[in-house]
């Protein structure tokens, strides 16, 4: 997928001034996947629940700590049942063996349930291209497919469209007479997509874990898409990143209790489909050939470093679904494939730090996304840490290097610090004047007050006052 | 009991009559006040900025101002937060400062939950005629862990009547530099939250950090709301309020 990461101000402009964007995210809100998890929490119960998330920490720590043995474990575990291990070191290798496989295989259609690292790929597009036609099933996906957009979410693809628009969308592509009510939209869908699960060649699936013991792939979802992609078509390739291998089935029950509410705010998904090797001997159904595609992408450039925790994630869209920035520019503004405060960890990671400088900075760095992260990422400390490899690979602007160290200076000096406060205080007391408003900020303020008023100050410093006081 | 009053950089810019009010609320609970004159800002704005050098050298400068404190107390749960959850990781690998970082985070405290949980102010010296609502800030709720210590204290006041606020743990869109850097995004976040306040009905707001003071207090004027009033919980307690 195209970066489109260091425009992040540009469109996230974009998104404010969009009416009926800013619609449909009030309504993510007030009353989205936030609001959910925050029920399913609390039936859980809340000490349970932290102790699930540590739980869950714990495990993906293990599994990090001992990536390459879980990995070389699951390769042998899927070999054994039969399936073909491969691995590519970037997306565009995974988009290149995806297509030899389509070659090998004969392959004219594709089904496909979700998978983000089929978008890091940009692997709809190769596959184009080479004459395969590749059909999203996961509804969100399948709509914003017809709209030639990326996901604005992880989970929830299409969460940036009105029913209305989806509604339109359908009556330009399906040409059938326009639908309101939702549930005749999602009929419609099925009916349409029934067709292409029928007549495709290949299933690609991503994984939400890859589990060592079994060598088994597995997906939650909510459609049933995703089992049928993994079971009509006669092969099937599942996608996804090096990091979501764990040891057993015992830690996938636990992240499964935790992913699904955190999610989605669900006990369980509707269905949890795993996947192990082709059709065998005597099974009714499942693929003749079975794939895995592993991917690195940058995850062993953040293994053994201090951004490795951000390896943890599971992929449940909780920290974007309480994030205020996302709640207000939604998922397009980021400008790759992960948004929110994972994915201002995600994309600078991937893509290169200087090719989304704005992202560790568009954070209010509130915490409301580590605090309800199921394997307690500290989302805020990797963004500041990001912040800090930018000033130390010199990529901040000049102006604002230059500010930081007088402010710096002056902070280690009480006198010059007492001065310079002293005279601050009186030019902006003189600037709000009568009703103690400041409407316009010169420099760097202006930004302040772009969209608010600035309180002026009292007059005078705490210190200057304190000094009187005492006399 | 001898306690440091951290006035922190903005109250110190902004709004000396909140020092005053959390300096009257901790000498009406009975501790002597010491408010160490070189102080200047907790370094959180170098800290929020990748900055980690500057940052050392400030907390290194804190602490050399207060450590000899009993307590150290601020009326703002982000400058209190910055010391307990950050100052640690600044000095992780020099033993020497890392004890004494550590002991200076165990008696550093938010004004409210220094009031409630520490010296356990019975008699609340405001007094405030009307409804107010409360703004969770983030540093504070989620840092210091103050949710139910302000309304505690809020509780007491006669004549003040408490309304929720529907999304009181959301921030509020200041974030420090993310306000003047993301001007419009942070304004936009702000907006939301003063529809929130609105829609309360109360007379004021209050709240314990001055970010979050000056980033809703500013939308709501420039959102053409003349009247709500937006009052640091130190003011209302300390019966300061105009």
């Amino acid at each position: 997928m195209q970066v489109q990461s260091m425009h992040f101000k540009s469109r996230a402009q974009l998104a404010l001034e969009n009416k009926i964007l800013q619609g449909n995210l009030d309504k993510f809100g007030s009353g989205g996947l936030a609001l959910l998890r925050t029920k399913a929490v609390a039936a859980y119960g809340h000490a349970e629940f932290e102790r699930l998330r540590d739980a869950g920490a714990a495990i993906r720590d293990r599994s990090l700590a001992n990536l390459d043995a879980h990995i070389e474990r699951f390769e042998r575990e899927a070999v054994r049942r039969g399936a073909t291990v491969l691995f590519a070191k970037d997306g565009d290798e995974a988009r290149d063996l995806v297509l030899e496989i389509c070659r090998r295989h004969g392959i004219r259609k594709a089904v496909k349930s979700k998978s983000m690292l089929s978008e890091e790929a940009g692997l709809n597009e190769a596959m184009e291209a080479a004459g395969v036609q590749p059909v999203e099933t996961d509804l969100g996906e399948y709509i914003i497919q017809l709209a030639k957009e990326p996901p604005s979410h992880i989970i929830a693809p299409a969460v940036h469209k009105s029913k209305e628009e989806v509604s339109d969308l359908f009556v330009e592509h399906h040409g059938t007479p326009h639908k309101t009510a939702i549930p005749e939209l999602t009929r419609e869908a099925r009916e349409v997509l029934r067709g292409h699960f029928l007549s495709a060649d290949l299933g690609i699936s991503g994984a939400n874990f890859l589990i060592a013991e079994t060598g088994s792939g597995v997906i939650v979802t909510n459609e049933g898409n995703g089992r049928m992609v993994t079971t009509l078509p006669r092969v099937h390739v599942s996608i996804t990143g090096i990091e979501k291998v764990i040891g057993t089935l015992e830690d996938f029950s636990t992240l499964l209790r935790s992913l699904t509410r955190s999610a989605t705010g669900q006990p369980i998904s509707n269905y949890v489909s795993m996947f192990t090797g082709p059709k065998g001997a005597g099974d009714l159904e499942g693929p003749e050939h079975m794939y895995f595609i592993l991917v690195d992408a940058g995850r062993t450039n953040l293994l053994g470093t201090d951004m490795q925790e951000m390896l943890r994630c599971i992929r449940c869209g909780a920290c974007m679904n309480h994030c205020p920035v996302y709640r207000t520019v939604g998922g397009h503004a980021y400008g790759w494939v992960y948004p929110g405060p994972m994915g201002s960890i995600l994309t600078p990671s991937y893509v290169g730090l200087e090719n989304a400088l704005d992202l560790p900075h568009a954070a209010t760095l509130c915490n409301q996304c580590g605090v309800v992260c199921p394997v307690k990422i500290p989302l805020p400390d990797l963004l500041r840490n990001l912040r800090e490899k930018q000033v130390d690979r010199g990529l901040r602007p000049a102006s604002e290097r230059l500010g930081l160290r007088a402010w710096a200076f002056a902070a280690r000096h009480p006198r010059l610090y007492a001065l310079g406060t002293k005279l601050a205080v009186r030019w902006l007391a003189f600037l709000g004047g009568g009703p103690k408003l400041i409407h316009r900020l010169p420099f760097v303020g202006s930004g302040w007050t772009i969209g608010r008023d600035f309180p002026a100050p009292q007059g005078r410093t705490f210190r200057e006052l304190y000094r009187q006081r005492k006399g | 009991m001898r306690v440091g009053l951290l006035v922190t950089c903005l109250v110190d810019l902004m709004r000396p009559s909140v020092g005053f009010a959390a300096l009257e609320l901790l000498e009406a609970a009975g501790c002597e006040v010491v408010v160490p004159e070189t102080q200047t800002c907790c370094g959180q704005p170098g800290w929020n900025s990748g900055d980690r050098a500057a940052t050392r050298a400030l907390a290194e400068k804190v602490l050399e101002e207060f450590e000899d404190c009993d307590y150290v107390v601020a009326p703002s749960g982000s400058c209190s937060g910055m010391i307990r959850t950050h100052y640690p990781a600044l000095v992780e690998n020099e033993p020497v400062l890392r004890d004494r970082v550590a002991a200076l985070c165990a008696k550093t405290h938010e004004l409210t939950d220094f009031l409630v949980n520490v010296v356990k102010l019975q008699e609340v010296p405001g007094s405030f005629a009307g409804t107010v609502t409360y703004h969770d800030c983030c540093a504070g709720l989620r840092e210091m862990g103050v949710k139910a210590q302000p309304r505690a204290l809020l509780a007491r006041i006669p004549g003040v009547e408490f309304a929720e606020l529907n999304e009181c743990e959301q921030c509020c869109g200041f974030g420090g530099t993310f306000s003047i850097k993301f001007g419009e995004v942070s304004a936009a976040i702000a907006d939301r939250k003063c529809r929130n306040i609105e829609a309360t009905g109360a007379d004021a707001v209050v709240l314990g950090d001055l970010g979050c003071m000056l980033n809703i207090e500013g939308r709501l004027r420039r959102r053409g709301n003349t009247t709500t009033r937006v009052l640091h919980v130190a003011e209302v307690l300390a019966g300061k309020v105009e």
